[in-house]
């Protein structure tokens, strides 16, 4: 069974269709990149995979390990093993970053119904998980993201994905923002992660972000489909002839 | 007005109130004359109610209806009750001082440990000394309108507490007001006269002995505060969902004083805090700052008048006010400036957070300077949670509701962050917490 199956999935933000039937499988341990221009619905179907609000499903459906992703709430989603790393984490003054992490690992571990961490089981693991990714630990003490440096916020984002375990991460515009040493120790914690139960679904709309984590699949996006699936061969022909080629085939 | 006719929605003469209690009410003929007397103001005013200015978001007319007939005093079941509620929100390592429907319980309080800091006598005590010709003053305050004549005419206990110069308090003092009676009122006035040189925290907390409700407390608290004093003062009003609370504080503040006060409004279905803050001596600074926690239909009103009577002093305001499903906060600020008071620097900010289209926020500030050399200001701000935020956190596992019980906690974190005292914000998160878990 795969891993993640979307098929044909139409998807409206107020009245306007943004995703025209869109297929995509996704099987464990997998990479795959999702490229194409500004516009294409890259972040739409990253959005409506982790269930934000605001999007209207028309037809299609998405399945995550044979069940049906649309039934459920994005913390059910969540708890199930889908992670979303978000282009632009979100700062939330006055909630510590380890208080957050603490309770969403919880929520998730309670969801499954396996047993929550105690304080100094979880203060153990999020050193382990923090030190592995060169992770400082005064980073945690400060409110999530709060003051965080564009490279912080995404490593921050790893640090999540290495505590919660899912089996799989979507990675949306991982690189926007982050100058090319940011992205390398980013990228050195996402392939850190890697493993043959976890897909990695890697969002971009420039191949930069391909030299670092090496995808098994490219599939280009235009105008709310995909259009052509590939290997990474097809990323750097990206890079030499643009996107425009695909503007007409969708 | 032919004060004999006045009836209550029950029929009861306004007047029966203070007939019936007054064998109960402690002082000399010279105290009862006083009594007597705001009895017949607040006759002759009856709850306050919209058409009074500073009560126009809270019309208890409307709100209260009436006022409930003097509690009992608490026998042994009512006070064995009384200490099972003390037990529950005590502050940890803090001095207690009992007051159960409005009369002092000694038995509940650590009246010997607290002996060796601060002396100690009841407002009992104090109003039936028959040697103490001013008796009567206990019951007089510089500002007074229709519930603080109530309070006047019908105050029963209260603890009247006296820290020496140059004390530092070893641990806070607590009074804590438990009612244990419903369809009563329990009506208490606290002295409290900190010295020179002092550092002190004081806390109040009114709570309900288990499930009771549908009482009233009214009470007042005078407060002076001597030069270079540091103090806190924190008042915790956890009354039960269907309780009225309106309090009255007074206070007098010296020169070089650092002043905190901090407010927490979390029960009751109609409350009130005013407070009445004279900073008398210069260079003082006074930090004040309050949550409004309200969800059903709950009404909490903090209202605050900070009178800068001299040149140089601070005073910097900031409440927040959670509402959820209909209820309805009310912040009103006032700061004055008298004409000697140049270089003062005051400033009020409120913010609101509304958890529910219904849910309503009044805020009326309001600046009169006299002064023409100052700094003065306020602000306010009233919204939603932030839905992105919201999204962020689910997307992380968070159900809805510890999603929003994240951001609301943060919300009013900041406020409670201004307690230093650890142990006590520890407390305060709690009963934070403990309302949050309230929420449909």
């Amino acid at each position: 069974m795969a891993l993640l199956e979307v098929k044909d999935l139409k998807v409206r933000v107020e009245e306007r269709e943004i995703l025209h039937g869109l297929t995509l499988t996704v099987n464990e341990g997998e990479v795959h990149a999702i490229m194409g221009p500004n516009g294409s619905g890259k972040s739409t179907l990253s959005h409506v995979i982790a269930g934000k609000p605001g999007y209207e499903v028309t037809d299609g459906q998405i399945l995550f390990k044979g069940e049906d992703l649309l039934e459920m709430a994005p913390e059910e989603r969540a708890a199930k093993g889908v992670f979303l790393a978000f282009q632009y984490p979100v700062e939330i003054p006055g909630v510590a970053t380890m208080t957050f992490l603490r309770t969403a690992l919880n929520a998730q571990r309670k969801a499954r119904g396996e047993s929550e961490y105690s304080t100094p089981d979880f203060l153990k693991k999020v050193r382990e998980v923090s030190k592995s990714l060169n992770i400082p630990q005064d980073m945690l003490k400060r409110g999530v993201n709060v003051g965080f440096s564009g490279g912080e916020k995404k490593r921050n984002e790893v640090l999540q994905m290495a505590l919660f375990e899912p089996s799989l991460c979507i990675l949306d515009e991982m690189d926007s923002g982050l100058d090319i040493d940011a992205l390398r120790i980013a990228a050195d914690g996402v392939n850190a992660l890697h493993s043959p139960k976890r897909a990695m679904v890697v969002i971009t709309h420039y191949q930069r972000l391909l030299n670092y984590i090496v995808p098994d699949f490219v599939h280009v996006m235009s105008k709310g489909r995909v259009v052509k699936s590939g290997d990474k061969q097809l990323a750097l022909e990206l890079e030499e002839s643009g996107y425009a080629q695909f503007e007409d085939a969708a | 007005m032919n004060v004999a006719l006045a009836k209550t929605g029950n029929g009861r003469a306004v007047s029966d109130l203070f007939t019936s209690a007054e064998g109960r009410l402690p002082g000399s003929p010279a105290v009862a004359a006083v009594r007597r007397e705001a009895f017949e103001t607040y006759e002759r005013l009856g709850l306050p109610h919209r058409r009074i200015e500073e009560w126009k978001y809270t019309d208890l007319r409307a709100l209260v209806g009436e006022v409930l007939p003097l509690a009992a005093a608490p026998d042994s079941a009512a006070l064995k009750r009384a200490a099972e509620a003390v037990k529950a929100h005590a502050v940890a390592g803090a001095r207690k001082l009992v007051l159960v429907d409005g009369v002092f319980a000694a038995d509940l309080s650590d009246v010997k440990a607290l002996a060796s800091e601060a002396s100690l006598k009841t407002l009992h005590e104090a109003l039936a000394n028959e040697a103490n010709a001013a008796a009567g003053d206990l019951l007089q305050t510089a500002t007074t309108d229709a519930v603080i004549s109530l309070n006047a005419a019908m105050a029963t206990d209260g603890v009247v507490v006296s820290v020496a110069d140059g004390t530092q308090l070893s641990a806070p003092i607590q009074i804590i007001h438990v009612a244990t009676a419903a369809g009563a009122s329990a009506f208490t006035r606290s002295h409290l006269r900190i010295g020179k040189n002092v550092r002190a925290t004081v806390v109040e907390s009114f709570v309900a002995a288990g499930k009771v409700g549908g009482y009233q407390v009214n009470d007042a608290v005078i407060l002076w505060v001597g030069d270079n004093a540091d103090v806190a003062h924190i008042r915790l009003m956890d009354d039960a969902p269907d309780a009225v609370n309106v309090t009255s504080h007074f206070v007098t503040v010296g020169a070089d004083v650092k002043f905190n006060i901090f407010n927490m409004t979390a029960g009751a279905a109609v409350s009130r805090l005013q407070g009445f803050i004279t900073l008398a001596g210069e260079n003082s600074e006074l930090s004040a700052n309050g949550v409004n926690l309200l969800q059903k239909t709950e009404h909490g009103d903090t209202t605050l008048v900070v009178d800068h009577a001299v040149p140089n002093c601070v005073s910097r305001e900031v409440f927040r006010a959670v509402i959820d499903d209909r209820a309805h906060s009310v912040f009103q600020g006032r700061i004055i400036v008298r004409p000697d008071a140049q270089k003062t620097d005051g400033k009020m900010m409120t913010r609101a957070l509304l958890l529910s289209d219904e849910a309503e926020a009044d805020n009326k500030p309001e600046l009169e300077i006299f002064a023409d050399d100052v700094s003065c200001g306020h602000g306010a701000t009233a919204g939603a949670l932030d839905d992105s935020l919201l999204f962020y956190l689910k997307a992380r596992g968070l159900p809805e509701k510890q999603a929003q019980a994240l951001l609301i906690q943060a919300f009013v974190g900041e406020a409670i962050e201004q307690i230093a005292d650890d142990g006590l914000r520890e407390h305060v998160i709690g009963i934070a917490e403990r309302w949050l878990e309230r929420r449909s």
